[in-house]
């Protein structure tokens, strides 16, 4: 991400050495990808930030078992998607999993939402709250398996080989996921969006 | 080989993702250009993911951070960090 390799290498080394202090740069550059892992699995606030706490405190820990054989992001992803399941399990049993399975194994209905033209939403309509809202729902609403590797994709920017290490799931599962996550979430937004685009065309007409 | 609608939806995300060979890719774009339905999925979808991926979309809790790295030090302070714990 942000740091490059080297220099985080270098960093972890001096952590190991004992420059403590250094853990708050290294983890910097993370904090929100930290985040945003906890809540996909929790989908609570509150819940995800203790998890996404406990995550980095627990990478501080366990930093000399770090080989560097996979990016420190995705070592962390690891930490921070076990301590969500954790705290998931605690909370819930073990009903979801079975859940999971079974929407993973059917051929479900994954076309999107048909449509002949699309206004394109500016960034600036994200200055209105209910376009937040609606969005995020959208991707709460994803099953938990699709919205996983949403997050780790598409909202992290972690490379499918990434993501697929960070979940213990191959590489094909992570493409099939993410396909069904943003066609699921097309078919969803499109219909809600549509109604929410302004009607002057002079403001947001991009026309393509 | 023609493709059709069915087919690009199949293979919508790898495409955004450049993630198909130079045939198929020539293939999916010569039907966009006469399929308004598949260009107009394929431009939703694009600009549905760059607004949730926008940082605005999904917001870190007011003072994360700070108490992040508040919990950090009381943990960097502490004696016993030493990794060899479970």
């Amino acid at each position: 991400m942000q740091t490059s390799a080297a220099n985080e290498m270098g960093l972890i080394a001096r952590i190991l050495a004992g420059e403590k202090e250094l853990f708050h740069e290294l983890i910097r550059p993370y904090e929100r990808m930290v985040f945003l892992t906890l809540f996909s699995i929790v989908k609570n606030e509150t819940e995800a930030e203790d998890g996404a706490q406990e995550a980095v405190i627990s990478a501080y820990r366990h930093l000399s078992s770090f080989r560097g054989e996979a990016k420190f992001s995705t070592w962390l992803t690891t930490i921070a998607i076990n301590e969500g399941r954790k705290r998931l399990r605690k909370a819930k049993g073990a009903a979801e999993e079975s859940i999971d399975e079974r929407i993973e194994g059917q051929e479900g209905e994954y076309t999107p939402a048909p449509l002949t033209d699309w206004r394109e939403i500016p960034l600036e309509a994200l200055e209105r709250k209910e376009l937040r809202e609606v969005l995020r729902v959208a991707v709460a609403e994803l099953p938990d398996i699709y919205r996983e590797v949403f997050t780790l994709r598409d909202l992290e920017e972690l490379n499918v080989e990434e993501t697929a290490q960070a979940l213990g799931i191959n590489a094909g599962a992570v493409k099939v996921r993410l396909h069904r996550a943003r066609i699921l979430l097309q078919k969803r937004l499109v219909p809600l969006l549509k109604t929410m685009a302004p009607a002057r065309r002079s403001f947001f007409g991009r026309a393509r | 080989m023609k493709v059709d609608c069915k087919h690009v939806w199949e293979h919508i995300s790898e495409y955004i993702d450049n993630g198909v060979d130079a045939k198929l890719r020539e293939e999916i774009e010569r039907h966009l250009e006469h399929c308004e339905i598949c260009s107009a999925i394929l431009d939703s979808t694009r600009n549905i993911l760059v607004l949730t991926a926008d940082d605005r979309t999904f917001e870190l809790p007011v003072g994360y951070s700070e108490r992040m790295h508040k919990r950090l030090a009381k943990e960097l302070a502490s004696p016993e960090q030493d990794s060899d714990d479970k």
